[in-house]
């Protein structure tokens, strides 16, 4: 069909300079929270979703989405410069990329990060274009039963995601759902758990949740323990790869953008599972298994490659389902929702210029993040050198004063300290707080379709294994958590969390 | 620690397990229903349930577990000054305007890091102040006064 057509509809969307210009400055915010280690990409889009509501819906959506992405990027930097995450997927990058600065070769390990992320990203933003439509239009024929299924299924696969105890993981799932259902019921009206506080009637406001536990818990627990950050390198001289270099990337960036793809489409999978298993593939694959973590530059193009790739692709069950891999994607469905658009399998047809837009400015923003990345890196360099102690302050402000100016609602603030705290709780005695935000997310969500369902069926139960696409999205659903529990492969998750140590 | 058991799977399995049993207790009082035409209290009785049995388990799997490693102290003063900060910005946003409201919440946020000095809190302040005041207030319109009426101004 008209592919060519609905690419031609997306660049002159995405070249419209007014986009252009806030693609550019969502790729710029991305490699920047990126690169400054404690800011993640979660925070920065609950943070700027107020800020979007004053823009069309194509240039706030092409602008979150660049901060996504582009933190992907970033984090490469900062895991490469100083061995320190900047962005929790960068993390296995710094095993071997901070070995190779440590050599003399930060600067290979910087082009090859950014030429695997780019080639990856490519790659990820066509799979997008041609995968989305298919899906969508089959997503249409999804009733009730199927979109239960498939949440069930993108809640138990998201706690492969999680470090550490699986029971944990479901636990915090269960909770972000009963969060999740903290308001008006949709059938009856009735309020609940809301302490007959009327700014509760319309629910937790999800933004505060996310700056919460993502900004103001993640601050605290910074806090506890105090350093200074030392930037080793403080200039990167020779970006170009060697022909040998080249050669040994090559197999890498291809598997890692393959493995990458496909995990960023699961629901609950996602960039830093992608990059993981990206390490792990390439160290098994490799004929010298010893060099890895001595500054591999396998080590670096894999992950790198396979969590950019995990990024774009992550965005087709958002766009053509309307579910959200993962917290980023949530907060974009928020940002859909704030825009008065509902993502699922309409938007394409209801809004093609907004749909194919997105998908041509993220090839725009990976171009545009290639050039911000690799001739300016001493730029980002120079901001790691920006303490700590001087950012976190700036966050606790945009978060307040963001959250405010949503609603002007004063109960949204108080929302945000009281799952500040919660979150660093739940930190401190080892909980991963992203499956309780996905949970709180999918609620309502989870909760609809399951009564929908049950009034389709009049109350029978076994409506989700009779229709074929429900029972297969369920049995992969129950697959999830037996590979994930069986004995093999909780050693192997256990060493590879270990690794990033 | 005198107990043979993990602090963190105790703790935190004893969370989920008070929140769960909140949740059923509160479903309690909302319509259940059938399964047929679930009412309100169906799906959070049901997942109430879940939630304290996962505490449950939680707290079990900690048991013979003692933790091995040690952790950072509490960080007590981030908690309260932060926390705090949030609180007074949402109690005063209204009465004393933008600016008062910002200095002294950046500031006080500043003052969590014990490696801030009162100096360099007090620029950040004032940075901070004029950097939210240009992209909130005139960029984006933010609908609060600069100076509020509590000032009498």
């Amino acid at each position: 069909m008209d592919m060519i057509a609905a690419l031609s509809l997306g660049f002159s969307v995405a070249l419209d300079p007014t986009n252009l210009l806030y693609c550019f400055i969502g790729v710029l915010l991305g490699t920047l929270v990126g690169v400054l280690p404690g800011i993640g990409p979660t925070a920065t889009i609950a943070m700027l979703l107020p800020i979007t509501f004053t823009l069309g819906p194509s240039t706030a959506l092409i602008m979150l989405a660049g901060i996504y992405y582009g933190a992907q990027y970033g984090g490469s930097t900062t895991a490469i410069l100083i061995n320190l995450p900047g962005e929790s997927s960068s993390a296995v990058t710094a095993i071997d990329g901070y070995q190779m600065a440590k050599q003399g070769r930060a600067g290979p390990a910087l082009a090859t990060a950014a030429l695997g992320s780019f080639f990856a990203g490519t790659v990820g933003t066509l799979l997008l274009a041609f995968f989305a439509p298919p899906l969508a239009r089959a997503a249409l024929n999804f009733g009730a039963p199927e979109y239960f299924a498939l949440i069930v299924l993108g809640l138990l696969v998201s706690i492969a995601l999680a470090h550490g105890s699986i029971l944990k993981a479901l636990a915090m799932i269960v909770l972000g759902l009963l969060l999740g259902m903290v308001g008006q019921d949709i059938y009856t009206g009735q309020p609940r758990f809301t302490f007959g506080v009327r700014e509760l009637y319309s629910g937790l406001n999800f933004v505060s949740v996310a700056v919460g536990i993502f900004g103001v818990a993640e601050i605290l627990r910074n806090l506890e323990n105090e350093k200074n950050r030392d930037v080793m390198v403080k200039a990167v001289k020779n970006l170009w790869l060697t022909r040998d270099d080249f050669r040994r990337i090559i197999g890498p960036v291809l598997r890692g953008t393959g493995l990458g793809a496909v995990l960023g489409i699961l629901p609950g999978g996602g960039h830093i599972l992608a990059s993981f298993a990206s390490y792990s593939a390439e160290k098994r694959l490799s004929k010298t298994p010893e060099q890895f973590g001595k500054g591999a530059i396998e080590g670096v193009a894999g992950p790198e490659s396979a969590n950019n790739a995990a990024a774009q692709t992550s965005f087709i069950p958002l766009m053509t389902l309307g579910i959200p891999a993962h917290p980023v994607m949530a907060l974009m469905v928020g940002a859909f929702i704030l825009q008065g658009i509902t993502p699922g399998p309409n938007v394409i047809n209801d809004q093609p210029a907004l749909f194919w837009g997105i998908i041509a400015s993220m090839w725009i923003g990976n171009v545009m993040l290639v050039l911000l990345n690799l001739p300016l890196v001493g730029l980002w360099v120079k901001m790691l050198s920006i303490p700590y102690r001087a950012l976190f302050p700036a966050i606790v402000l945009f978060a307040c004063i963001g959250c405010f100016s949503i609603n002007q609602n004063i109960f949204d603030i108080y929302a945000i300290a009281f799952f500040g705290i919660l979150g660093y709780v739940l930190i401190r005695f080892g909980c991963e707080p992203a499956p309780l935000l996905l949970g709180f997310v999918l609620g309502p969500l989870l909760e609809e379709h399951l009564r929908r369902a049950m009034i389709i069926s009049r109350g029978d139960p076994t409506i989700f294994v009779t229709r074929p696409i429900s029972a297969t999205l369920l049995g992969l659903a129950v697959l999830a958590v037996v590979i994930a529990v069986l004995p093999s492969i909780r050693k192997k998750r256990q060493e590879v969390f270990v690794e990033e140590d | 620690m005198a107990i043979n058991a993990s602090t963190k799977e105790l703790v935190s399995g004893g969370l989920f397990a008070a929140f769960g049993a909140y949740f059923v207790a509160e479903s309690l009082n909302y319509e259940v229903g059938t399964a047929f035409r679930m009412g309100p209290g169906f799906m959070p009785l049901l997942l109430g349930g879940v939630l304290v049995l996962l505490g449950l388990g939680v707290a079990a799997s900690g048991l013979k577990k003692p933790d091995i490693e040690l952790r950072d102290p509490v960080a007590w003063r981030g908690i309260i000054l932060i926390s705090g900060v949030i609180v007074f910005f949402a109690v005063a946003i209204r009465g004393l305007g933008f600016v008062p409201v910002v200095v002294i919440s950046a500031f006080t946020t500043a003052m969590a890091s014990r490696m801030n000095s009162p100096l360099f809190a007090a620029l950040l302040a004032t940075g901070l102040t004029v950097m939210c005041g240009l992209i909130f207030k005139i960029g984006l319109g933010f609908q609060v006064p600069w100076f509020g009426p509590w000032l009498g101004l």
